[in-house]
């Protein structure tokens, strides 16, 4: 059971506290957009064996959505962050770098 | 046969004796036996049948790894099955009976399958069960429900008559197992001053040291053991817990600890048992090692016990399996056995030791004893079926030939040690292949990890491999130390280890040939045995994953927990690849099965799930209707008079509703304020129709789909003013679509100035119903509710009797309807107002049913009925509510894929049986023609059915299949009786079409 710090509201949590909300940073296609990207944005996600990106609520605490960077194989979770922003900051990114050489935002699968 | 010695027996108080009963017979035992030792003390040495064959089997261990000796425990509310007797300690009044025979233990009709054990080799259900298919549900599946399992499951009628908790606990250090590894690695956890708590799943501290001796800085070791645990229980910071075992490690230094509260003393109150939910800083696994049997033929008949289990039942119970005891082995610790039974001065016929070379200094103490050694040679195969007569000897070189036969009471084998690894492995720890014991131990190197990438299990003690007592002081005092990040203090000094090595011995004799391989038993619990894997082996099994699977070598109750290495190096050695290759299965938890009770804790009956109560619930509970569950609510289906059917009643309300006037409590339903200046615009996304337009004073019945396109939520929408929206959805729907909201403001358009409340408790709501309806508000007095003032579709705040009311001019049975919402303080009031205003009206409460059978008068869909998730508006013939001008919406872009526009999609309609019969709920209605499968082709379904007062006969709607385009045509549904429905395809507005009636 992870342990998750909701960037809004400070609480370090039990994940019974939190609900995942799968991959973030995903960019919404809507009318106009063709199938193929439409398709991509509804179903398809990553599912790597390492560095994730991934949404969160804090649904039995403040109720915010927040981003966590996480390691799926080690579990380690490198940062939270703000659910309100298109990428990881830079200062998690450094992180990760740091802790997992070689590693691209956007190509981490 | 097997005793209780006059001496020893360092667990039991000789001067209570403890009156039990096994299998209808009363036996005696000491207070501080077990179940094993007190069945053994009686010479209960046959105790249970196996799953597969019904063979004859006894206590084989001393401990959690037990295999064979499983019961029925207690009677009635108190039944429990695969009780571990082992693990159960004794009490005055316990009741046990033994499993899996018919009709007794000692004669068991099911035995015959150890005749047809050559026709029962692995995989033999599967083989057998596939063919001819038709046989399995007559045939095949009656004689495995038969024959399968172990215990009888507990009567179902009967409710578990104990109680149960759950209890959180944080610590800095937790520490498991309270052997020495564990009370050293505990003391030096707490002598830093962080929390710790250490458990152990025993009734007793010092683990095998305790039985095996030794001096730990120049005193006996259970001296130290008793001042250690003194020393830490006069610590603060220090929680000891015995009779509580760590049945798994979870991420983050989580653990589920199982504590057997009463389960010893069923007299004294309080829970049975306890669930630990830990948090732990670090954990310090000191977990011990179990011991290995040795694979030689009858190796499961009675009276064959892991050597380190003989000495167990000697010392702490003082219980002898047999005068005479022949010791088998591959390592020097099983000489211990030997020399402890002499010295109680039992006989040791003869040490089978496999090794050529022979042991070492405990070898020659026990030769210096008088005890005959032989080395290099292997038990052949034991002799007896119930109880052991003798073994046969010969060389661990050949193949098996008899060299002499010894008579014995019992036999203590020892294959050698296992380090116990399942709570390191829980959460990813890895191990490694100790090539001198033979065995997997801990990586150190590659420790589970926590959530800052830190190490939070460490080892201690024989669970990471160290094995005399002087290597467990020393690693434990190690781990103690890493656990908290502080300095390692000087360990005390322990025996330093002063055995031979030892040599892997997986079968015995190592060129025994397919007969006896028949009878090596690797898995006793399930039957599984050395030519079972290497048969699986020469069937293409490879991973050791599908081996056990395809075998069940290791997936009883005991989890292989002394079968899986063994069974893996046959494997590994049939396939001719070292073991490490092979690997092990993955260790999952639990470590040994918990009650599920335990996990359940408080949560039963009413504290398992919040019930919701609306304003008016006490009302509603005073008429005692039928309720019905709706979420979390409980709302009455109806409410019956005496004598009343639901039928009956329902009928009765939808006519008085219709006719004069009803009561509906529509408290449950979602209430959502939408507020901001950008609320349009995200209602506008929310909805499939536009309601940026929507006039203040107004109300407008809206979609909500989910960006899949399929339809997720309905209701009333009302302007409240130009930045103020209040959404109403359905009962079940308010939280989900409250969080639906939440999430695309927080997630997408977080720059949108909008706030979403849910207020669905702060309302009492009432829908008024009924061609009365307006004159019953009249009556009350307040605000102007004339068709003028306040049309259809509007609403308006003001005042109804004296109660803060706003009325919403919305209907959703057809009839002339207001929904007035009042502050939840004064529900139950106004409730009370209008029933007794309603008097002169004939006004009746009507309930849920009457609600459905309205709507569905009125072709109104229903979420839930109507939709099931794949169900998008236009399916509903709903695209009056769906906006041509917006640009987007969620699930706008959904619906434009070709399936969605496809034309042969099932699209709603009405169905009017030709009998005027009700069409059963759900039926299927039949096309020519068959599928692949052989089944009769469908082309719709029904989604909602019921009789209709109004109508007087049977209305539904249904899907079908180009449905709106086929009006008047007749369809047919068979039902499960084999009678054919017909029904004709119509409107699904079966009553007041134009709405002539909701509109006055």
């Amino acid at each position: 059971m992870l342990i998750l710090e909701c960037p809004y509201c400070g609480v370090k949590g039990e994940e019974t506290e939190f609900h995942g909300g799968g991959e973030a940073h995903l960019k919404r296609f809507g009318p106009g957009s063709d199938d193929d990207q439409f398709h991509d944005y509804l179903f398809s996600r990553v599912n790597p064996k390492g560095v994730h990106l991934e949404r969160w609520r804090h649904v039995n605490g403040c109720g915010k959505w927040f981003h966590a960077a996480r390691d799926t194989m080690t579990l380690e979770v490198f940062g939270t962050y703000s659910a309100q922003v298109f990428e990881p900051p830079q200062d998690i990114k450094d992180k990760i770098s740091a802790k997992r050489p070689g590693w691209q935002w956007r190509e981490f699968s | 046969m097997s005793t209780r010695l006059a001496t020893g027996g360092r667990l039991l108080d000789k001067t209570k004796a403890v009156e039990f009963q096994f299998n209808g017979k009363r036996l005696k035992g000491y207070a501080g036996d077990t179940l094993a030792s007190a069945l053994l003390a009686n010479d209960q040495m046959m105790v249970g049948r196996s799953f597969k064959y019904h063979r004859p089997r006894g206590v084989v261990a001393s401990g959690a790894e037990e295999p064979n000796a499983l019961f029925n425990m207690g009677q009635g509310a108190k039944f429990e099955p695969n009780q571990r007797a082992t693990t159960t300690e004794l009490f005055s009044g316990l009741y046990a009976t033994s499993q899996n025979h018919w009709p007794t233990l000692e004669f068991d009709i099911g035995a015959i399958n150890t005749l047809l054990a050559r026709f029962l080799p692995a995989g033999f259900y599967y083989k057998m069960f596939m063919y001819p298919r038709t046989f399995w549900k007559h045939v095949y599946e009656p004689f495995v429900r038969q024959s399968a399992g172990l215990g009888k499951a507990p009567d179902a009628e009967t409710k578990d008559a104990d109680t149960y908790e759950h209890f959180y606990f944080f610590a800095d250090v937790t520490v498991i197992g309270g052997g020495v590894a564990g009370l050293q690695a505990a003391k030096v956890a707490a002598k830093s001053g962080q929390k710790v708590l250490l458990i152990e799943q025993t009734s007793a501290w010092g683990g095998r040291a305790a039985v095996d001796g030794g001096e730990v800085d120049g005193q006996p070791v259970a001296d130290w053991i008793d001042a250690t645990i003194a020393e830490l229980d006069a610590m603060e910071n220090v929680t000891l817990r015995l009779r509580t075992m760590a049945s798994g490690v979870y991420d983050h230094g989580y653990v589920l600890g199982y504590e057997r509260v009463t389960d010893h003393q069923p007299d004294v109150t309080g829970p049975r048992h306890r669930l630990w939910r830990i948090r732990a800083g670090h954990i310090v696994t000191a977990t011990g090692a179990i011991e290995r049997p040795l694979s030689f033929a009858g190796n499961d008949v009675p009276g064959v016990l892991l050597a380190a289990a003989v000495r167990d039942y000697a010392v702490n119970w003082g219980v002898s399996i047999g005068d005479r005891t022949v010791v088998v082995t591959n390592n020097d610790n099983a000489y211990r056995t030997a020399i402890t039974l002499k010295e109680l001065g039992l006989e040791v016929p003869a040490i089978i030791d496999a090794r050529a070379e022979g042991g070492g200094a405990l070898a020659d103490k026990a030769r210096d004893m008088g005890i005959r050694v032989e080395n290099g040679k292997a038990v052949v195969k034991v002799k007896g079926t119930k109880r052991v007569e003798g073994v046969a000897i010969g060389l661990q070189a050949g193949e098996g030939a008899v060299l002499e036969t010894i008579k014995c009471e019992a036999v203590a084998m020892s294959g050698g040690w296992s380090p116990v690894v399942h709570l390191w492995s829980h959460c990813g720890g890895k191990l490694i292949w100790d090539e001198a014991e033979a065995h997997f131990r801990p990586d150190p190197d590659r420790a589970p990890k926590g959530d800052a990438g830190q190490a939070f299990v460490t080892c201690a003690g024989s669970a990471s491999g160290a094995m005399g007592l002087g290597d467990v002081l020393a690693d434990a005092t190690s781990a103690g130390a890493k656990a908290t990040g502080k300095r390692k203090p000087k360990a005390p000094a322990g025996d330093a280890r002063d055995e031979a090595p030892m040599a892997p011995v997986w079968m015995m004799p190592q060129g025994a040939g397919a007969k006896l391989k028949m009878k090596m038993w690797l898995d006793p619990q399930n039957d599984v045995k050395v030519s079972d894997v290497q048969l699986a082996a020469r069937e293409g099994y490879e991973s050791v994953e599908h081996t056990k699977r395809y075998t069940t070598l290791g997936m009883a109750t005991d989890q292989g927990k002394l079968s899986n290495i063994n069974g893996l190096a046959i494997l590994s050695d049939a396939l001719n690849q070292p073991i490490p290759q092979t690997g092990t299965t993955t260790f999952r938890p639990p470590y040994t099965p918990i009650s599920m009770g335990a996990i359940a804790g408080e949560a039963r009956v009413a504290t398992f799930q919040p019930i919701r109560r609306t304003p008016m619930q006490d009302w509603h509970e005073g008429q005692n209707p039928f309720f019905e569950p709706v979420g979390h609510w409980r709302r009455a289906y109806c409410y019956n008079r005496p004598g009343e059917t639901h039928g009956q009643a329902v009928e009765r309300e939808i006519n008085q509703t219709r006719n004069s006037l009803g009561l509906l409590d529509a408290s449950t339903l979602g209430k959502l304020i939408v507020k901001g200046p950008d609320a349009g615009k995200f209602l506008d996304m929310l909805y499939t129709n536009m309601m940026s337009t929507l006039i203040p004073g107004k109300c407008r019945y809206g979609l909500m789909c989910t960006e899949n396109g399929f339809l997720s939520d309905d209701g009333v929408v009302a302007r409240i003013d130009e930045d103020t929206f209040l959404c109403h959805t359905t009962t079940g729907g308010a939280e989900r679509i409250h969080a639906h909201m939440e999430e695309w403001l927080q997630t997408e358009w977080w720059d949108w100035k909008v706030y979403v409340a849910n207020v669905t408790e702060q309302f009492a709501q009432v829908a008024v119903v009924g061609p009365n309806a307006r004159k019953l508000l009249e009556k009350l007095g307040g605000m102007d509710v004339s068709k003028e003032a306040l049309g259809f579709m509007e609403w308006a705040d003001g005042q109804i009797g004296g109660f803060d009311a706003r009325v919403y001019r919305i209907s959703f049975s057809g009839e002339l309807s207001y929904e007035i919402a009042v502050p939840a303080s004064q529900g139950a009031a106004f409730w009370n107002a209008l029933m007794e205003a309603g008097e002169e009206f004939g006004v009746m409460p009507y309930g849920t049913e009457a609600l459905h059978v309205m709507r569905a008068e009125k072709g109104f869909i229903m979420i839930g009925d109507e939709t099931d998730g794949t169900v998008i508006p236009q399916d509903l013939g709903l695209n009056w509510a769906i906006s041509k001008k917006k640009e987007d919406y969620l699930g706008k872009r959904a619906q434009e894929r070709s399936h969605m526009a496809d034309p042969n999609r099932w699209k709603l309609v009405g169905l009017e049986t030709v009998d005027g019969s009700v069409l059963p709920d759900g039926a299927y209605a039949v096309a020519d023609g068959k599928n692949e499968n052989g089944q009769r082709n469908v082309q719709g379904r029904v989604t909602s059915t019921y009789y209709s007062p109004t109508l007087k006969k049977g209305i539904a709607m249904g899907l079908v299949h180009r449905g709106p385009d086929r009006m008047g045509e007749v369809i047919e549904f068979p039902t499960i009786g084999g009678a054919n429905v017909k029904a004709r395809i119509v409107d699904p507005v079966f009553y007041d079409k134009e709405g002539e009636k909701q509109n006055v």
